[in-house]
């Protein structure tokens, strides 16, 4: 796939003595959305740390949109302005209002005019359902109002790839919809996704091809019909009995 | 965590309306905490003249009133050193904090190599090593400068302040949680933007108390600078009492006087803190 948006070949990661990453190759083509699955301490959220140049990584490639990751010189501002990225934990900066979490990066990092980001930003909070708690901070709001105004936060630099690690894994179970809705709007107007992520349902509804990681390695990877119909490998196999 | 002592709340009636601004209640302090330390400094006082019958010439407390003028504006001289040398401490010391958390290995080794000079070193020996390192005179170009002790005092109190506020610096901005950092990386701010846009506003809060704490220390401390040879509250003290032809009877009520005085401006500074910290403690 000469086209593709996304391109790990052969990463490898460690932590001191501990290998975690061992050797991933993986393509997301444009518009695509992937999702990565498999059991805790596998290497999922390291992985996509690896691609916005988070963690370090020692060998192997990442390329996004024909830039290497791994490189001395690396533009780490111009890597990140490609690349959103949505946490787990939401990580709002808690002393600014969400339109302000909002305004911050394009303003302070690519300098554009504030009149013009202000309307952006208060487009963004409507987008994600927001527009009324545009002046509420982070403390005031819940969790998923939390996770829907980060993404905001990640839209507002128009990026070409967003990354989600397990952004619904710390939700309350009635807020984990809001956010899936808004993610899956995103994928439904091209936006290319790489998430990881323990909602197999929205797994199979959402996504292009499913990854399942285990000890550091992709064990096995399909489109979702494909994945959760008729999966491979024993680990797979084992893995999808638990959750589902 | 403050240490301050707990007193019994007095009936509702008689407590003092809090007044809207001076939400630190310094209406309470002067009722309740004053009238303890008087009777301590009576008491004191007692016990000095029971254990030295010689007659004094004018009642304790005319002695104390007439000498008020004089120590007041040695306290003054205190505060000014503190305000002085705490200024200092934090300006230098905010820039060794900030050396602290710094990427470069170098500048980081510096700063935490002259934090932990300054910080285990003992005030009063700092306070001597100044006194007798820098000169009385300065030249710059054609300008005489004179460093008078209390100057010097000034330096010698700040430097351990400095290391202090460094400290205090450092904590404040590893306090805040990682994923700040990392959130700020990815939407690609520079380590000095997250330093000043995201880290530090909120490490500020949480510094705060902490270095109010250190401020009520130094100001204890800089009766340090009567030692040498500043004309601080304590060296008039002295002077007081060999005024009053050295009346072993006036030494302890002279004594509680000064101590009253720093007890009535830092305990204030001491109860903001506690609030302070209590507010904070909430709100994260």
């Amino acid at each position: 796939m000469a086209d593709a948006l996304l391109t790990i070949e052969n990463l490898h990661k460690r932590f001191g003595d501990v290998e975690v990453i061992k050797g991933v190759s993986l393509q997301v083509p444009k518009g695509d959305v992937a999702c990565i699955i498999g059991p805790s301490g596998s290497g999922k959220s390291t992985l996509i740390r690896c691609v916005n140049a988070l963690v370090p990584f020692e060998q192997g490639s990442v390329k996004v949109l024909g830039i290497e990751v791994n490189d001395p010189k690396l533009d780490k501002l111009k890597l990140r302005r490609h690349v959103g990225m949505v946490f787990q934990q939401y990580n709002l900066f808690p002393h600014r209002t969400a339109l302000q979490n909002v305004m911050m990066a394009p303003m302070q990092v690519l300098k554009r005019p504030r009149a013009e980001v202000e309307a952006e930003a208060h487009a963004l909070l409507k987008k994600v359902r927001l527009e009324n708690k545009a002046h509420a901070y982070p403390g005031e709001l819940s969790g998923g109002q939390q996770q829907r105004v980060a993404i905001a936060r990640s839209l507002a630099m128009r990026p070409d790839l967003m990354l989600f690690d397990e952004v619904t894994a710390a939700l309350d179970p009635e807020t984990v919809g809001e956010v899936l809705i808004t993610i899956r709007q995103l994928a439904e107007e091209g936006m290319t996704c790489v998430l990881v992520t323990h909602e197999m349902n929205f797994a199979r509804e959402v996504a292009n091809e499913v990854y399942f990681t285990d000890r550091g390695v992709i064990v096995e990877h399909a489109p979702p019909a494909q994945f959760f119909g008729n999966p491979q490998d024993e680990r797979t196999k084992t893995f999808l009995s638990q959750v589902l | 965590m403050s240490d301050l002592p707990v007193f019994p709340k007095l009936p509702a009636a008689l407590r003092p309306r809090a007044r809207a601004g001076l939400s630190f209640a310094l209406p309470r302090l002067t009722i309740w905490h004053g009238f303890g330390l008087t009777a301590l400094l009576l008491i004191c006082a007692s016990v000095a003249q029971a254990a030295n019958p010689a007659p004094l010439q004018k009642s304790i407390f005319a002695t104390l009133v007439q000498w008020t003028p004089l120590l007041l504006r040695g306290f003054l001289l205190n505060i000014e050193i503190s305000f002085l040398s705490m200024a200092m401490g934090t300006i230098l010391g905010i820039a060794l904090g900030l050396g602290l958390v710094a990427q470069t290995k170098p500048l980081r080794q510096t700063s935490w190599a002259l934090t932990q000079f300054f910080r285990n070193a003992p005030w009063l020996a700092l306070l001597f090593f100044m006194i007798y390192l820098l000169p009385y005179h300065m030249r710059i170009g054609g300008l005489h400068i004179s460093l008078p002790d209390w100057l010097k005092a000034v330096v010698g109190l700040g430097l351990p302040v400095m290391a202090n506020v460094a400290e205090i610096v450092r904590g404040g901005v590893r306090s805040i949680h990682p994923g700040q950092w990392e959130a700020s990386e990815s939407l690609g701010f520079t380590r000095n933007q997250q330093l000043f846009s995201i880290i530090l506003p909120q490490a500020f809060k949480r510094m705060l108390p902490p270095w109010m704490n250190l401020y009520a220390i130094l100001t204890t401390n800089t009766t340090l600078a009567s030692i040498v040879g500043v004309n601080d509250v304590v060296t008039r003290a002295g002077q007081v009492l060999a005024a009053a032809g050295n009346n072993p009877g006036l030494l302890a009520p002279v004594y509680a006087y000064v101590l009253l005085l720093f007890f009535i401006y830092t305990y204030p500074v001491a109860i903001a803190t506690r609030r302070l910290e209590r507010r904070t403690k909430v709100r994260i």
